[in-house]
């Protein structure tokens, strides 16, 4: 605690402070000091600290500070008195230390910058970013590619742990969200449709949605999420601690060495699963049915009468290329990872945010051109 | 005197087209230990991912054996490769990996040998660097000393002419630091290999290194270059004097 007493004569201002002059203290009498300083009208300030009983460097700053508002309305020389040498020499050693670096006036962050030079700039940067992104799938790509040509290449270890882990570990949560996904659009749509005596064709409406649609996105935003944050933290680690320095340096490029086979399992597992995820929300669907009293048997007909093997492989040629996608983005944002401690948590938000993004477009493709293909 | 295992010419370091490091030209001679010295921040680390070929320089060249990394494609770049080994500043091993399985990696990607002789070379090679007992563990496991030392044996695993090392005895405490002098002056004794180190402590740069260059950030070039004694008395540059004989008061300067 902290305490100020302000007084007037017509050649001086004169505060007295008392109490603890720390980062506590300071903060008690910082506004009554300041405001005393602009309203008094000097020519001169006197600082009486002979009743202070704790001086740190806090409160040698806030002297400093308040000699330099005085000497900037041109009054003369502050008097600081009661201190003892120690402490004076403190309060001095930081007047003296130096004019604070005026700011660089030629560097462009020195200026605000008006509205449309932050878009344009934003633009540039997400436009910059996209052809790195797509420069750096072709390159994965093409990798995929030719170790096709040579499967012997390819890290079959590496790839199956790969699989093991954001495929075969998946399947509990994708088989919690396509059965709860298939169980409420069946049971909110039953309701409605029960009004009609049409309840029946709930099972087409479950079985059409889950084998185009819904079945390859849950699966693929449940990756997203999962995978692509995994491999983007994994390869934004060890870019910090230059393991991919290291492995360049070994001669074995990363991109086959690390993405290569995170990229392949993702595209076998991701179908996988699809095909999983398809049978479980259906499975949901055929609760809701089951307990309006239709049988099993007649869900079954109603759904193998209407889904067409032409909409399954519609649905699963889609999870291919979402599966490159998911592994592809998930890599490719943990190898821009940049320097310092929250880089790879911002490389594992951007692959899942960038993925979903990916997942989204690309299922807009596919839609139309199922649509234009007539399938 | 030595034949010249890899040459510098005319060498701009810096990223994104921007050179920190300018027309830089030195020669480094087979078998010699062979130090970049300067103050922190001063572009030593980017000379070294020039001269290893993991960054473009903004112009000039480095050669290995009178070959072009950066410009190598292929079998030939391959080949390079195989001629350097590198040990990062935090040993940059494989966290998935145990130790024996980091250094096993290169002779494993590289070569036909059978597993087990794989296994026999690679536990040699952690004798070297007296790790014999460390071979099982993760990296994680190790301490920083020991991470440095079981990276230079993952460098050293295709027994190549030139190991680099980055900042080989930083963050460790003197006795640690003044082992990996050691070891590295005996490895270059033993073995003929030519160390090119980048760092800054006078201690180790004193003991170990055969011939110096010194960077310096703001004239971006080289101040001063020779062996570390003679730079130790050499008092005609300022900052030379006052980086060797550890005294930053500049109004001092003989």
């Amino acid at each position: 605690m902290a305490d100020l007493t302000v007084d007037h004569t017509d050649t001086l201002l004169f505060f007295a402070f008392s109490g603890r002059l720390d980062a506590a203290g300071i903060a008690d009498v910082w506004e009554k000091a300041g405001n005393g300083l602009r309203q008094g009208n000097g020519p001169a300030l006197a600082i009486d600290l002979s009743e202070v009983d704790y001086f740190d460097t806090a409160g040698a700053a806030f002297i400093a500070h308040l000699d330099k508002m005085a000497l900037g309305r041109n009054w003369d020389k502050t008097k600081i008195t009661g201190l003892d040498s120690a402490s004076t020499a403190l309060v001095e050693r930081i007047r003296k230390a130096g004019p604070e670096p005026s700011p660089d006036t030629t560097a462009p962050t020195g200026r605000a910058r008006s509205f449309v030079e932050k878009k344009g700039r934003s633009v540039a940067d997400f436009l910059y970013d996209a052809h790195t992104f797509i420069a750096f799938l072709g390159e994965i790509f093409w990798a995929f590619l030719s170790s096709l040509a040579h499967p012997g290449k390819i890290r079959w270890g590496e790839t199956l742990r790969v699989a093991e882990q954001a495929g075969a570990n998946a399947l509990p949560i994708v088989a919690l969200i396509s059965f709860i996904v298939g169980l409420v659009m069946a049971f909110q749509s039953a309701i409605p449709m029960k009004m009609f005596g049409a309840e029946i064709y709930v099972a087409n409406l479950v079985g059409i949605a889950m084998v185009r649609e819904l079945g390859p996105l849950m699966t693929a935003i449940v990756l997203a999420g999962r995978s692509a944050s995994a491999f983007a933290a994994e390869i934004g680690t060890m870019k910090i601690n230059e393991e991919l320095d290291a492995l360049t340096i070994m001669g074995l490029e990363p991109v086959r060495f690390l993405i290569l086979p995170r990229v392949i399992a993702s595209t076998l597992m991701t179908p996988l699963l699809t095909v999983f995820a398809i049978l479980v929300g259906i499975l949901g669907g055929a609760v809701v049915i089951l307990s309006l009293g239709h049988p099993f048997v007649a869900y079954y007909n109603q759904v193998v009468g209407f889904v067409s093997w032409g909409d399954f492989t519609g649905g699963i040629i889609k999870c291919f290329v979402f599966g490159i996608l998911i592994a592809a983005t998930g890599c490719i944002r943990g190898y821009q990872t940049s320097q310092g401690p929250s880089a790879v948590g911002e490389a594992a938000t951007r692959a899942v945010v960038s993925s979903i993004v990916l997942i989204a477009v690309f299922d807009g493709i596919f839609s139309i051109l199922y649509y234009m293909l007539g399938v | 005197m030595k034949e010249t295992i890899i040459k510098v010419e005319h060498l701009y370091a810096g990223y994104h087209g921007e050179a920190i490091m300018e027309d830089l030209s030195f020669d480094i001679r087979k078998g010699e230990i062979f130090v970049i010295l300067g103050g922190s921040g001063c572009g030593k680390s980017t000379v070294l991912k020039h001269m290893i070929g993991l960054l473009p320089p903004v112009s000039g060249r480095v050669l290995i054996h009178g070959q072009d990394m950066i410009t190598a494609r292929g079998k030939k770049r391959n080949q390079l490769l195989q001629q350097i080994g590198v040990a990062f500043q935090n040993g940059a091993l494989f966290g998935s990996m145990t130790v024996l399985e980091n250094i096993m990696l290169p002779l494993k990607e590289y070569t036909r040998l059978p597993f087990d002789a794989i296994q026999t070379i690679a536990r040699a090679k952690l004798k070297l660097v007296d790790l014999t007992g460390q071979g099982d563990l993760l990296p994680d496991a190790l301490s920083g000393g020991m991470k440095k030392r079981a990276a230079i044996a993952r460098a050293m695993a295709l027994d190549p002419a030139i190991v680099f090392l980055d900042e080989p005895s930083a963050g460790l405490d003197p006795l640690t630091s003044a082992e990996m002098d050691f070891l590295i002056m005996d490895l270059a004794d033993t073995l003929g290999i030519t160390f090119v180190i980048v760092t800054h402590e006078l201690e180790s740069i004193l003991t170990i290194a055969d011939n110096t260059i010194m960077l310096e950030k703001d004239t971006k070039s080289i101040i001063a270059r020779g062996a570390p004694e003679d730079l130790k008395a050499d008092a005609s540059n300022a900052y030379v004097y006052q980086f060797f004989n550890r005294n930053p008061e500049r109004d001092k300067k003989p």
